[in-house]
């Protein structure tokens, strides 16, 4: 057993993922000034804010991606910015969905959902292929199975790349400005399997400029700004009765 | 076959246009032999290159510092010298520290000069397969990687199953300039008498005096033998492309 192994006393009462004073810069440029906050199991979190105020840069440091300089961040327990962190571990428990979908090109749909579990956890087979039908038809491409990403429409990748992100059977959802590459009818179709996800009771952590979407589906909405959280509160409170000027300046932009 | 061999034999009796190796049984064994022995070297050469190829560019992109620079020193040494003064160097100079073993009778290397020759140009034309990697791996985007590292994919296995499978698709034809380049190369080991087409050539027009004519020959057969290496590649090309994926 590894060291973050035994030390961890995590139990699902507490935070599934806590973020705590958290400061990231690359080079003299500082993105995040200390950002702090919870998640508890099956919450959604919805991470709203203009472009450039850190918030995709929040939830790749949750699954290391990228490294932060201080703070911390755990993850059911592991703590993300520690030397000796076992990438693998976390990753089996962080999925993370992208603006550009970034499907393995030179595999069909449902390869695509296979190669993870089968490369990276060495499941049987079988076994991994019927849960990747399970999961084509979970995030409705039925009959899309032997599909190339290049034959595919952009929501459909983009639900391809959710139901790639769920054959690792993770524990948190990471969802970084997944609809944002989409037109506005697609986006529709991909909202509404984040939609069935959320329901199901999967902890989710959005970035997301769907502001119907964050009112309808989220426990919590944070607002952020030049790198740190601004406000927060849930969906009704945060829309209807916005306190702070550069929330409601940016409400009243986009909504 | 034996019209084939009465045309050529007619063709010297009344021209003078001597083609032995199409009507003489013991120059034509000879000559096969050194078309086996040019096919070996090929094909040794080219799975040489390929995975000094794919090693070298994993390890242009290593940690340690080290790697990196022995790495850059050895492209530079392989690149910017001749292959001929290579394969020489290889030969005479390494070969010399190689220990030999009793042949009955004389002392044996245990690298041969075939060996050698494989080693040198399998090492030659791995320099030119790490930078071609290299460009195919650039070519694949980062974010593509970063989705591997985020389904828990290490370096390696990312590498394995995700890089190299779309940066050898990228860097095709690159590599099929270089590999015919290097079947062509393969002549070099000429310089050090390993008996293939050039070498076995040179052996019978000496014989026979038919410089002109062996010339010919050797033409027509690296012209087939560089035509069946582009068509397998063209077909390896096609059975790797990716619907919607590239043209």
């Amino acid at each position: 057993m590894s060291d973050s192994e035994t030390q961890n006393n995590w139990t699902p009462d507490q935070p599934m993922v806590s973020i705590k004073d958290v400061h990231k810069s690359f080079g003299n440029l500082e993105v995040l000034k200390g950002v702090t906050f919870d998640v508890m199991k099956s919450e959604v979190i919805c991470v709203i804010g203009p472009s450039g105020s850190g918030k995709s840069t929040l939830i790749r440091c949750i699954n290391a991606l990228n490294d932060i300089q201080s703070g911390s961040i755990t993850v059911e327990g592991i703590e993300v910015n520690d030397p000796h962190l076992d990438k693998l571990e976390l990753r089996k428990k962080v999925g993370m969905v992208f603006q550009q979908y970034n499907l393995f090109p030179h595999k069909t749909a449902i390869e695509n959902v296979m190669m993870a579990p089968v490369t990276v956890l060495k499941q049987d087979k079988d076994e991994v292929e019927a849960r990747a039908r399970n999961l084509i038809k979970k995030v409705r491409l039925e009959g899309k199975e032997n599909s190339y990403p290049g034959e595919l429409s952009g929501g459909q990748q983009q639900r391809v790349a959710i139901a790639r992100s769920l054959a690792m059977n993770p524990d948190v959802m990471l969802f970084d400005e997944v609809t944002a590459a989409l037109d506005p009818e697609t986006v529709k179709e991909v909202l509404v399997v984040i939609k069935d996800l959320a329901d199901d009771g999967m902890t989710c952590i959005l970035v997301t400029h769907e502001m119907g979407f964050a009112r309808e589906v989220a426990d919590h909405i944070y607002f952020t700004d030049r790198g740190v959280i601004v406000e927060h509160g849930p969906p009704a409170t945060f829309f209807d009765e916005a306190k702070d000027p550069r929330t409601q300046e940016f409400l009243g932009q986009i909504l | 076959m034996e019209l084939f061999a009465d045309f050529f034999r007619n063709l010297y009796d009344t021209t003078g246009w001597n083609f032995v190796v199409f009507y003489d049984n013991d120059e034509w064994t000879r000559f096969i032999d050194a078309i086996w022995t040019t096919v070996k070297l090929i094909v040794a050469c080219l799975i040489f290159s390929l995975v000094v190829g794919v090693i070298g560019a994993w390890a242009q992109g290593a940690k340690s510092k080290l790697v990196r620079y022995f790495m850059a020193g050895y492209i530079q040494f392989f690149r910017n010298t001749p292959p001929f003064v290579q394969i020489l160097f290889f030969y005479f100079v390494l070969g010399n520290l190689v220990p030999t073993y009793d042949a009955g009778g004389y002392q044996e290397s245990y690298i041969s000069s075939f060996g050698w020759a494989v080693i040198s140009l399998g090492f030659f034309a791995g320099s030119f397969n790490v930078e071609i990697f290299r460009s195919g791996i650039e070519a694949v985007p980062t974010a593509t990687v970063e989705a591997a590292e985020a389904l828990g994919y290490s370096r390696l296995q990312a590498y394995m199953f995700v890089v190299l499978p779309l940066a050898f698709r990228v860097c095709l034809p690159a590599l099929n300039n270089n590999l015919v380049n290097l079947l062509k190369t393969t002549t070099l080991a000429y310089g050090i008498a390993v008996p293939e087409m050039m070498y076995t050539a040179n052996q019978i027009w000496s014989d026979n005096v038919n410089v002109g004519e062996m010339m010919m020959v050797l033409f027509v057969f690296y012209i087939g033998l560089v035509s069946i290496l582009v068509w397998g590649m063209s077909r390896w090309e096609n059975a790797m492309r990716i619907p919607g994926y590239g043209k």
